[in-house]
């Protein structure tokens, strides 16, 4: 239900969505939508995954900082602390 | 055809208009007086023609007799990039640009009639090579840059694209694979600059090689214009032919169903790789005169308000999902904005919803209004108006110059009016209209197939109230319709049949609160494949690979044996209902059941 959200658990998350990607090319500053062509049912799906293995609500006006991987990864660190 | 179903009440209060707040005049106040004197001859008047008496190009009518005349120094297209970039084209600079491009398609050897090819984001190239190929009379084709390399391959074959338009990024992932399989693909375009890449060259060289006058050569207004793909249940994705005289449609529906202004800024938030992002979201606009809003980047609700307020947009022409989506970010979400210069805001892709409708009330302080059309008909068809009530729920009223009913078929193949208010049947129009296509590109039987008599029938089911309002009920075929885009099952099941593991592939649209529809697929394995979470994966990643997320499915079950008809035919209609926990229908046509 809550568990840390780490960037291996980010990863899997977006591997359930778009398990073609490489994700060893994925840096952390890039448009994840772009570059893991991501449509926006995706990226939806991206958040309600993340709130529910984090158990943390995750209000919409936060969407825009889930664009990177750093962006997503940071959110967390800041929830958490 | 389906019998009747019992139709639900209307609930939802009718909108009233309070014409006293109109900041302007509306276009269209009385509509049956409007309807009474309109035909289609009259309103081609509206437009110039090319000078001489050459013809109708889209072209001229949306860049050149601006170019010259008052509106030369008006923006004609504000383009707003990722990462804060921003680009303005005044009426003047969009003509010199197309008219370059069209000079370099000649450069290239590049003939009238031949179909030049656009794969590119929200960018302004895309704008310049849609608008320029039609001023070299060539056929312009703009492709959904989401979109997969099969979905690409498909399109470009059909349309025998001779040009294409796209950019380095996008050619190297999903274009230059291809090329083996698209001998008529004699040029690739990349608008970005780099060094020399084989079997492509670079835009900019191009450009500022080619000379910034250009003459269109007379043009009939029946000549093909526009190639825009569309899906049915079975076969490969038909090429619906537009013409250039579409543009007179294309004109009048900005002047009445989206009550443009000359001093409009417009909004259309659609790419034009669908129908709505071109006959919206470049010609109608650009025919008006007004300034239209390009932004790169994808739905984001509060960049959305942001460009809203920023840009003082006056008429916003949106879809549901985004829509809806934006209703779950709540109406204070809008507050911090100052959308004053909004007057107008409306919807097309899908039904919308009637709370999506009201909820309109409650954020914007008017309703969205929510119109209908497809890709055959190349404009607007029903529309709920400005100036007029709105029914939330409703596709509204015909436009002028449009005939709508309600029909079914009948046993001697011909077909019958219902006449019968809020009685379902298939949505058919009256043919005849400018921007009706000319017929699906080599597909002469399927093009046929969608008259009868004087009717163009839609495969929609809708039903008309005792007011003449149009209630969009499904459709009538297995089409899926997601955020607004149709998608062929048959294009998704061909792409999961190709992986190895796949036996059998039915592929149905479920129904989303979000998205209108899902795609949703059903396989059945072959013997020596077992089902599991890992092929589960790796199918998805096949398909998003060959398809783009566009058209990918969104879930995949595995199924022991799918629901066949004697014929083999898998029965998508039973799977659904199955999925939606629905009756099942009539199965006799059954032969092997799904386990």
């Amino acid at each position: 239900m809550s568990e840390p959200i780490d960037k291996q658990t980010i990863i899997e998350i977006l591997t359930s969505l778009a398990p073609e990607a490489d994700f060893a090319a994925l840096r952390g500053d890039e448009d994840l939508r772009e570059a893991l062509d991501l449509d926006s049912m995706d990226f939806m799906n991206f958040v309600i995954a993340l709130h529910e293995r984090s158990g943390i609500d995750i209000p919409e006006s936060d969407y825009p900082k889930f664009r990177t991987l750093n962006g997503v990864s940071a959110y967390f660190t800041g929830q958490q602390r | 055809m389906e019998s009747a179903t019992v139709s639900r009440p209307i609930r939802q209060a009718v909108i009233e208009k309070d014409r006293a707040l109109f900041s302007r005049q509306p276009n269209l106040t009385d509509y049956a007086a409007v309807r009474a004197n309109f035909d289609w001859s009259s309103a081609r008047t509206m437009l110039d023609g090319l000078p001489g008496g050459q013809g109708l190009n889209i072209a001229h009518e949306a860049i050149d007799r601006h170019a010259r005349g008052r509106r030369a120094d008006r923006v004609a297209l504000r383009w707003l990039g990722k990462a804060g970039a921003r680009r303005e084209l005044t009426y003047r600079d969009l003509q010199r640009a197309t008219n370059r491009f069209a000079n370099a398609l000649s450069g290239l050897g590049v003939a009238a009639g031949e179909a030049v090819f656009v794969l590119l984001g929200r960018v302004p190239e895309l704008y310049i090579a849609v608008l320029g190929a039609l001023k070299a009379k060539c056929v312009a084709s703009p492709l959904f840059s989401a979109f997969g390399p099969e979905p690409i391959a498909t399109r470009l074959d059909i349309g025998a694209g001779k040009v294409l338009v796209t950019t380095e990024v996008l050619y190297r992932r999903k274009v230059e694979a291809l090329r083996p399989r698209l001998p008529n693909l004699g040029q690739v375009i990349l608008i970005d600059d780099g060094p020399p890449i084989a079997g492509t060259v670079r835009w900019s060289a191009l450009m500022m090689a080619a000379s910034e006058e250009f003459v269109i050569p007379s043009t009939g207004p029946e000549d093909m214009a526009l190639l825009h793909f569309t899906s049915g249940t079975t076969g490969r994705p038909k090429g619906a032919i537009h013409v250039h005289e579409a543009v007179v449609t294309h004109h009048v529906t900005g002047l009445y169903a989206l009550d443009l202004h000359d001093d409009d800024i417009f909004w259309c938030t659609a790419d034009p790789g669908w129908v709505t992002g071109t006959s919206y979201g470049i010609i109608a606009p650009l025919t008006h005169g007004v300034t239209t809003l390009v932004v790169e980047e994808e739905f984001d609700a509060q960049t959305w308000y942001g460009v809203l307020a920023a840009e003082r947009v006056t008429v916003w022409y949106t879809a549901p999902t985004a829509i809806r989506m934006m209703m779950k970010l709540g109406a204070e979400a809008v507050r911090g904005y100052d959308l004053g210069a909004l007057r107008f805001m409306a919807s097309v892709g899908e039904p919308l919803n009637p709370e999506a409708v009201v909820w309109g009330v409650e954020a914007f302080g008017q309703p969205f209004h929510d119109n209908w059309w497809q890709t055959e008909t190349g404009g607007i068809m029903i529309a709920n108006f400005l100036a007029l009530p709105v029914k939330p729920g409703s596709m509204g009223l015909p436009l002028p110059g449009i005939d709508a009913a309600i029909v079914e078929r009948t046993s001697d193949g011909g077909v019958r009016v219902i006449d019968e208010p809020m009685v379902q049947g298939e949505l058919a129009l009256k043919a005849g209209w400018p921007s009706m296509m000319r017929g699906y590109l080599h597909e002469e039987e399927r093009f046929r197939k969608c008259f009868v008599g004087p009717w163009y029938l839609t495969g929609d089911l809708a039903k008309r109230d005792a007011d003449g309002y149009f209630w969009f009920v499904g459709r009538a075929d297995d089409v899926i319709k997601s955020s607004g885009h149709l998608i062929g099952p048959f294009e998704v099941e061909s792409t999961l049949m190709e992986h190895p593991a796949v036996a059998e592939a039915g592929v149905i649209g479920k129904p989303d609160p979000m998205a209108g529809e899902i795609v949703k697929a059903f396989v059945a394995l072959k013997p020596g494949y077992a089902e599991s979470e890992g092929l589960r994966r790796e199918l998805l990643g096949h398909a998003r690979r060959h398809l783009g997320a566009a058209v990918a499915p969104k879930e995949i079950d595995f199924r022991a044996n799918l629901p066949k008809t004697r014929s083999g035919k898998i029965m998508r209609r039973l799977l659904k209902a199955r999925e939606l926990g629905l009756p099942e229908g009539d199965i006799s046509s059954l032969e092997s059941d799904e386990r």
